[in-house]
């Protein structure tokens, strides 16, 4: 199949709609709002619902509502409209009701600014909204992952029964890039929900509920959820490697970022030093055994990030003090280039190498 | 001997935890009888609130989702519109859905959802206490208002049938009362009416159904009773304030 | 590779311009990015993208460093000149700007789009003579491919297509007769 010019914010809803994402409830707020305009296209196309909500609090509950009567339901928003959600989210994962939330993030905090950021982090990744959980976080770097990851979030999130999110910042969301879509999937091919309340009555009615008022009831539930984080992370853990294997430096970053550090590593090779990225990509489970490894190796990490420094936390527990772990970080909007992080990158192995 | 009452086999039966006196457990029959008369149990999927009612999914017969605090009809959206043949009901109190679910609340029935919404009305969060809720009367007691809901500080209790009633896409709402038996056959009529008409894929239906709540009003059951017919139906009158089968707009 | 940053006013076809760019960029087989500036300056300020087009995997799509700079008008002519590298090449709608980059390490173009654009038929044109221009003095992509792309998004207008296509060819004759 040929490759096609796409936006990232379409190739989300393509990849959504490709794997059998039936229904779709947002509300606008920038800079995704080419999303639930695509999707309010493309929905009806294919059979499919969408609904403007009146909020992003009333748009995730519409999800819980459709994902859990067994339909494939996705919602997207952008940083202040993703902690609207996060009541909702919480709610979700209690009831294990699978569904993709996107969020193409903007700097903040509080309404903060419209342009890319990674400032959500700690929020994708810790949870988000109250109690024991977590989702399932994809974070894309390019225009085909941002299809392919959401074609995939929606398996996973079957699979596990647990929400995945996919965490771009907003250049992925504006970027145009050539894509090549995945086939449209049938319907008649996703496993059935034995789950689904879908109606029905007496002996073979099903609940959905995250109201477990028994503490004796709830710990073997959240310890159960616990358990299946524990499978999605003995599983499910990715990230791409890039010059690792003799870098002195390992950058670290995701998403746009990992790209941009990329080029800096390309640069840094070209001026003799060894530099390598890795790039997690499942930012939950965070890949923590790939700098484990190259911190036998690697006499550095530098982790590049669009925020004060939030994944490098996940940085340092993987590395686990064998290495020092630097950062360099933007925020506001404002994006890094390469030589920015060439510099930092420099400034890191000086550092390390003058002991300090 | 003759049998005289069964119940209905869209009840469950776990025993219900509600107080002594409080009538919620009436509708909740009614709810059920009428989803059974109807011959609908097979297609009907149930959206309990946060509040006095939060229970419900253990009691009604049928697949449930529990919805967060507010959300129920944004819940029911989400259901309704994926499977628009089945017969989805909402069943909230007052501070649920006319306090933090007011915007679900009015945008479900603006755009008129075609789901069914019970709203339990006994002007007060019961399940919390006692405090003061959005439809808490003028001059009642609750326990964040001790001497009474004043309104240059409180505000006035909010009448949401007639709110909703300003709205086009409702197709029927109507506010009814469990005071006595009278009353009780009528909300009866009201509720299976208002499943009906979801059923005929008519549209939006809304019963408001008047509530005693003993406990936090601090009155004997029959007192109860009596207060609701002569104080609560005054701030909140009965009636149909929409029913577009008999060309009824407005009252 | 060659990276593009295309920049001007809102409703010069700044936006529509780099993206027929990266689609011919992959119509003839290569990587290709095209990253708009968003923000505020969406709404009728200025507007500018990041084109890069190349025979290997893109990394970074961010073009702080282009190799080419079009400048649709003043205002970003002289808030881009700066950024363009050592070497590279500054194309400018000398209609709406003058040309003055303040830099001898880079070569600069100046081409009266807009009235070359009004010759060939549709004022609205500039950024197609623009495209002329880049693609006679870069080659980074063909001639068919910008022809094709064009009369792909005008299909059904054959008055537009033949603007668009006059106003290119006129955009390279203006630079190869200098």
């Amino acid at each position: 199949m040929s490759k096609i010019l796409l936006h990232g914010t379409e190739a989300i809803c393509e990849g959504a709609i490709r794997n059998g994402c039936r229904a779709f409830f947002g509300y606008p707020i920038t800079p995704q709002n080419e999303v639930p305009e695509y999707m309010s296209v493309y929905m009806p196309k294919v059979g499919g619902v969408f609904v403007q909500a009146e909020s992003e609090v009333a748009a995730i509950n519409m999800v819980y509502g459709a994902g859990g009567a067994g339909v494939r339901a996705m919602t997207s928003s952008s940083s202040p409209g993703v902690s609207l959600k996060q009541e909702g989210i919480s709610y979700i994962a209690c009831a294990r009701i699978p569904c993709v939330v996107v969020n193409i993030m903007r700097a903040g905090p509080g309404l903060g600014g419209i342009l890319p950021a990674q400032g959500d982090y700690f929020q994708a990744t810790k949870g988000g909204g109250h109690g024991d959980y977590h989702l399932i976080v994809l974070a894309p770097s390019s225009v085909q992952e941002a299809c392919d990851f959401t074609y995939r979030a929606f398996d996973l999130s079957d699979k596990y029964r647990v929400p995945a999110m996919i965490l771009a910042d907003g250049m992925i969301g504006q970027l145009m890039e050539p894509v090549e879509l995945p086939p449209m999937r049938p319907l008649s091919d996703i496993p059935k929900k034995d789950w689904a309340t879908d109606g029905g009555y007496g002996e073979d009615r099903r609940v959905l509920n995250s109201l477990i008022i028994k503490p004796e009831e709830l710990e073997p539930h959240v310890n159960e959820l616990k358990k299946t984080y524990d499978l999605i992370a003995e599983n499910e853990k990715l990230c791409e490697k890039y010059m690792t294997e003799d870098a002195e430096i390992i950058l670290t970053a995701y998403g746009t970022v990992a790209r941009i550090c990329k080029s800096a590593a390309n640069i840094l090779r070209k001026q003799g030093i060894r530099a390598g990225v890795i790039r997690p990509i499942t930012l939950y489970p965070f890949p923590s055994e790939a700098f484990s490894e190259a911190a036998e190796t690697a006499e550095a990490f530098l982790s590049v990030e669009l925020s004060l420094g939030q994944m490098i936390e996940d940085v340092r527990l993987a590395v686990n003090g064998k290495k020092p772990v630097y950062f360099y970080g933007r925020t506001g909007g404002n994006v890094m280039d390469e030589e920015e992080v060439v510099k930092a990158a420099k400034n890191a192995l000086l550092k390390v190498r003058a002991g300090e | 001997m003759a049998k005289v009452f069964t119940k209905t086999k869209m009840l469950t039966d776990v025993h219900m935890h509600y107080c002594p006196g409080c009538t919620h457990g009436i509708v909740h029959r009614l709810v059920a009888e009428s989803i059974e008369e109807l011959g609908l149990q097979d297609k009907a999927i149930g959206i309990a609130p946060v509040g006095c009612a939060v229970f419900a999914y253990d009691y009604f017969n049928c697949d449930m989702q529990e919805a967060a605090h507010g959300r129920a009809p944004a819940v029911a959206t989400g259901i309704k519109r994926c499977l628009p043949d089945r017969l989805v009901f909402v069943y909230q109190g007052d501070g649920d859905l006319a306090s933090i679910g007011m915007a679900e609340t009015v945008h479900a029935a603006a755009r008129g959802e075609h789901i069914t919404i019970i709203f339990i009305n006994n002007s007060i969060y019961g399940m919390t206490g006692g405090q003061m809720a959005p439809t808490t009367l003028i001059g009642q007691k609750a326990t964040t208002c001790q001497n009474g809901r004043d309104p240059a500080v409180n505000g006035y209790p909010i009448r949401v049938c007639e709110l909703l009633a300003t709205l086009d896409a409702p197709y029927y709402i109507e506010r009814v009362s469990t005071q006595d038996v009278k009353h009780v056959l009528a909300a009866k009529k009201a509720i299976k009416k208002a499943l009906r008409f979801q059923a005929e894929g008519r549209g939006y239906s809304f019963v408001e159904v008047l509530v005693s709540c003993p406990t936090n009003w601090h009155m004997k059951p029959v007192e109860a009773l009596r207060f609701m017919a002569e104080e609560t139906s005054r701030t909140f009158p009965l009636g149909v304030f929409r029913d577009k089968s008999e060309g009824r707009e407005e009252k | 590779m060659i990276k593009i940053l295309l920049a001007g006013q809102g409703g010069q076809g700044v936006l529509s311009a780099g993206k027929i760019l990266a689609e011919c960029g992959l119509k003839e087989g290569k990587e290709v990015s095209y990253l708009p500036a968003y923000g505020p300056e969406m709404r009728g300020g200025t507007a500018n993208c990041s084109v890069i087009i190349s025979e290997e995997p893109i990394a970074s799509p961010l073009c702080n460093e282009p190799d080419v700079l079009i400048a649709m008008n003043g205002p970003s002519f002289h808030k881009f000149t700066p950024r363009v590298k050592k070497g590279g090449i500054v194309i400018v709608n000398g209609s709406m700007s003058d040309c003055y980059a303040g830099r001898d390490d880079i070569t600069v173009y100046d081409v009266a789009a807009n009235d070359i654009a009004m010759e060939a038929g549709d004022i609205r044109s500039a950024n197609n003579v623009i495209m002329g221009v880049l693609v006679a003095v870069t080659k980074a992509v063909k001639d068919k491919s910008v022809i094709g792309c064009l009369n792909e998004k005008f299909i059904g207008k054959p008055a537009l297509m033949e603007i668009n296509e006059r106003a290119f060819r006129m955009g390279k004759e203006a630079v190869i007769s200098d």
